[in-house]
């Protein structure tokens, strides 16, 4: 087979941080390679070397056996190279087919060529088993479709090394599962892949080769099959990680928040939460289940006020409402880790500082009278970097220059400095590495046992069963049951996710 | 647009290098290329440009008369620069100006008895909630119906426009006066001289302004709110703003700005209502803010570059003959070259790549 890429001594540095450092990589042809490390260990950086995003300050690429400059994006797909990033980079308001084509001549240039275009899409997903309709917007597609529109994108322009940067973070088992039989499919033809991925069962099961970065540097590199997690996690993080939260007993405080047939209608008609009622006590984790786009969203956004809900209340500490307010809902202490944070969670162009005080600025001691203490933001600017192994060289860079996973802290350090009593938290360890999930999990379980009520929502399953009391599975809006953590087998949460309620698992007798 | 210069705010105590160099840059381009204009007519570009600079800053009977143009331009480019900050882009001050002078004309021609000082502070903020509540219609328009503000800001210039000249024909036209203007405002509404020239005590106001608006958008949570609408107004309703209100609240200050620059200069310079009296000053300072790099204290340099080039251009037509109307075309070209030198580093980028293919290849 050989080699088809080839990374030698690569170099990148920014004005405050050495993101690679004397970085070496072989990628074989028709295997997945596999690039692991921290939030912050310069993974998407080194990708977007390779990808003609930025200039490597030193070290060189080869591809087939030649050195190669690769100065933008078009040189990285000339050579064969594609990459679906960490943030999708499509544009919601056009169509599968335009975004695939954007950027690319069309045969009958000046003109497009949508038909051809749509045809070889059209080709390309029956092939792979997608599923996709090359004229639907891209703005009307769950994530998860969203995602192939990416891959396909790769495929159209006839790549054969991918670059899959943390593709499975949206992803559910299933969609992960799809995923995977592609990338197979894809090493069976001859194609390459390089997956970055904080999942290390994934690593295992998908994998040739591993990499491991830490700190910018190589810490290992391994054949798959001569390791295991254990080893992986060890390389990684420098030490083990072992996701086990102690069990406690906790005495149940009163109902901190209730929801009463709660109806949420969205913009375009469609009934994302139906008739929901539901209620959490004071030290206790909620986690709700449920595959991606069940309203799950919808139902957090609904309770933290962002959007309105038609029917039904919320009950609040006792305050039962039937319209919330955002600002009147974070006064009563409730704290909210939204799902997607570039959209909602961050101001990218601004510092880590103003982020850290976005929902706080208005309250003292952050300041007074509407003029900031600018000492007292600084101070706690660096506490929260401090507290929360935020990776970044101080408070004051802006939180776009920073790794996927040091900006999902910024959010958990705002959200949870204030101790709410109640706290939303919509995939809150998205696209972090295994320590900082770990470091998130025992923060939610934290919260409870300091009797704060936690309505955690996560498509990851995994997440669920390790940290909640009790278990509710969503599905098209309603509660197919709702469990004590334990009481339900794997496989009846699975039948509910795809829509059984429990009360007909039970009454089908054993199903295990 | 002055993404560079929007980031660091908050509390960064950073020198924006490339806010700085870049207008430097643009103006030494703008002014190279009116050279060669200027010697495509026959005349030695530095010859025009040393009566440019003499009539404009090297006297001080032309300095201050740079100064007095410079007043409206800083003013109304705060204005503009205000609903910048968080992305509204106000082609309206031209009608909030227009909108600000009718009102100005109509206290300061009336209350003869009220002390000079309050007189003009009720001149000022009259004028300002007559721009103010001008520019409500498209802050509203735009933060609760999602209309584009550039759309209605320009088109409600002409009806600020026409309804001043109706104004001043009408209801408040001079009675037996042959111009169309108003009767001159009473003596107390009229902003004091400095230094026994034309220039009026409306220079401190800008100044003052420039210094108060760059303190409010580096400490204020207010400012802090404005700069992170613009950037992410999804980010600031998840923080129980509201950002509608807010924006729509910028719009007014943004109205209320130009307002009482339209005020400073009915009070300042002509002392009652004329007919198209501050023609074009608008999009002047459109300009102003763009080449300030949307930085408060910027607008009072690049208020005086403009007004510089105003004032000397008479001096410089009269000694040289190249036309007035130079000047405006300098000044689109300084422009031009600005919002252009924002991409030269990407520029240079593609030149070196194309150069070593070159040598490869
Ligand atoms: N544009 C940039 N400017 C300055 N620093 C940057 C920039 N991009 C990344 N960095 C820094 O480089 C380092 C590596 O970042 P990178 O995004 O490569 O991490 P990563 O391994 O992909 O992490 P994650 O798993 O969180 O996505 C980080 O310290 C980050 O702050
Ligand atoms: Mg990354």
């Amino acid at each position: 087979m050989g080699i088809v890429l080839e990374l030698e001594k690569i170099t990148k540095i920014f004005p405050k941080v050495i993101a690679n450092k004397d970085v070496d990589l072989k990628l074989e042809q028709g295997e997945v390679h596999a690039l692991l490390g921290e939030n912050g260990a310069g993974k998407s950086t080194l990708m977007n070397c390779l990808y003609g995003l930025y200039r490597q300050d030193g070290g060189k690429i080869y591809v087939r056996g030649e050195e190669v400059t690769i100065n933008n994006s078009d040189d990285a797909i000339k050579l064969g190279i594609g990459m679906v990033h960490q943030h999708f980079m499509l544009v919601p308001e056009l169509t599968v087919a335009e975004n695939i084509i954007l950027g690319l001549k069309s045969a009958k240039e000046p003109l497009l060529n949508l038909a051809a275009a749509e045809k070889k899409i059209k080709a390309l997903s029956d092939k792979y088993n997608f599923g996709i309709n090359p004229k639907d917007k891209v703005r009307t597609l769950p994530v998860g479709i969203q995602q192939r529109v990416e891959i396909l994108k790769v495929l159209y322009r006839e790549a054969d090394i991918l670059i899959l940067d943390e593709a499975t973070a949206v992803l559910t088992p299933q969609e992960v599962d799809e995923l995977f039989k592609v990338v197979k499919k894809l090493t069976k033809e001859g194609k390459s892949v390089l997956i970055i991925t904080h999942k290390l069962e994934e690593v295992m099961a998908l994998s040739n080769q591993v990499t491991v970065l830490r700190d910018g540097e190589v810490a290992g590199n391994v054949r798959t099959v001569d390791t295991n997690p254990t080893e992986l996690a060890n390389m990684m993080v420098g030490r083990e990680v072992l996701f086990e939260f102690e069990e406690k007993e906790m005495d149940l405080k009163e109902v901190y928040i209730e929801t009463k047939n709660l109806k949420v209608v969205d913009k375009k008609g469609v009934t994302r939460v139906n008739d929901l009622s539901m209620k959490i006590h004071g030290g206790e984790i909620l986690g709700i289940a449920g595959v991606d786009g069940n309203g799950q969203n919808e139902l957090a956004e609904a309770i933290t006020g962002m959007i309105p809900f038609q029917e039904g209340s919320v009950v609040i500490k006792g305050v039962e409402k039937t319209k919330l307010d955002v600002r009147d809902v974070y006064e009563q202490g409730v704290s909210h880790i939204p799902q997607d944070r570039h959209h909602t969670g961050l101001v990218l162009p601004m510092s880590i500082k103003e982020n850290l005080v976005l929902t706080d600025h208005y309250l003292e001691p952050y300041s007074n009278k509407g003029v900031f203490n600018k000492d007292v933001v600084d101070e706690h600017g660096a506490e929260m970097i401090e507290q929360y192994y935020i990776k970044a060289p101080d408070a004051g860079v802006p939180t776009r220059e920073l790794s996927g996973g040091n900006q999902q802290k910024i959010i958990l350090a705002r959200e949870l400095c204030r101790e709410p009593d109640i706290l939303v938290a919509v995939q809150p360890s998205r696209g972090l590495d295994i320590g900082a999930t770990e470091f998130v999990r025992q923060k939610l379980i934290d919260q409870r046992d300091r009797g704060a009520a936690v309505l955690l929502v996560s498509t990851e399953l995994e997440e669920i069963l390790q940290v909640s009391d009790r278990i509710a599975v969503m599905y098209e809006g309603e509660f197919m049951g709702v469990v004590k953590n334990g009481e339900a087998s794997i496989s009846e949460i699975g039948l509910m996710m795809a829509g059984t309620r429990r009360s007909n698992i039970e009454s089908q007798g054993e199903v295990e | 647009m002055g993404e560079d210069n929007k980031k660091s705010l908050g509390f960064a105590s950073r020198i924006n290098w490339s806010g700085i160099v870049t207008p430097l840059i643009g103006i030494a381009l703008g002014l190279s290329v009116g050279a060669i204009f200027i010697w495509s007519q026959g005349v030695n570009p530095l010859h025009a440009y040393y009566y440019l600079l003499e009539g404009s800053l090297l006297s001080w009977a032309s300095l201050s008369g740079t100064l007095v143009k410079t007043v409206p331009l800083a003013l109304t480019g705060l204005a503009v620069l205000y609903s910048y900050k968080s992305e509204i882009f106000n082609i309206g001050a031209e009608g909030q100006v227009y909108m600000g002078a009718i009102g100005a004309t109509i206290i300061g021609i009336n209350f003869p008895n009220v002390p000079a000082p309050l007189h003009i502070l009720m001149v000022l903020v009259f004028a300002g909630i007559l721009g103010g509540a001008f520019a409500f219609i498209p802050g509203y328009l735009k933060a609760y119906k999602g209309i584009n503000e550039i759309v209605v800001t320009m088109l409600m210039n002409y009806i600020a426009l026409y309804f001043l000249s109706m104004i001043v024909q009408g209801p408040l036209k001079e009675p037996d006066s042959f111009f169309p203007r108003s009767v001159p405002l009473v003596d107390t509404a009229v902003l004091p001289k400095l230094f026994g020239s034309h220039l009026h005590i409306g220079i401190v106001f800008a100044v003052v302004l420039a210094i108060f608006l760059s303190w409010f958008f580096r400490r204020t949570t207010t400012g802090f709110k404005m700069i992170a609408a613009g950037h992410n107004p999804n980010a600031l309703h998840y923080a129980g703003v509201n950002v509608k209100m807010l924006l729509t609240k910028v719009m007014v200050v943004s109205g209320f700005i130009a307002g009482a620059a339209g005020a400073v200069e009915i009070m300042g310079v002509h002392g009652r209502l004329i007919e198209n009296f501050s023609i074009g000053l608008g999009y002047d300072a459109i300009a102003v803010a763009l080449l300030a790099n949307l930085s408060p204290l910027g607008v009072l340099l690049s208020a005086l570059f403009f007004g510089a080039l105003k004032t000397g251009a008479n001096s410089m037509q009269i000694s040289t003959g190249i036309p007035v109307s130079f000047v405006y075309m300098v000044q689109a070209m300084v422009i031009l070259f600005v919002v252009a030198s924002k991409e030269m580093p990407r520029i240079i980028a593609i030149y070196n790549k194309r150069r070593r293919v070159k040598k490869n290849g």
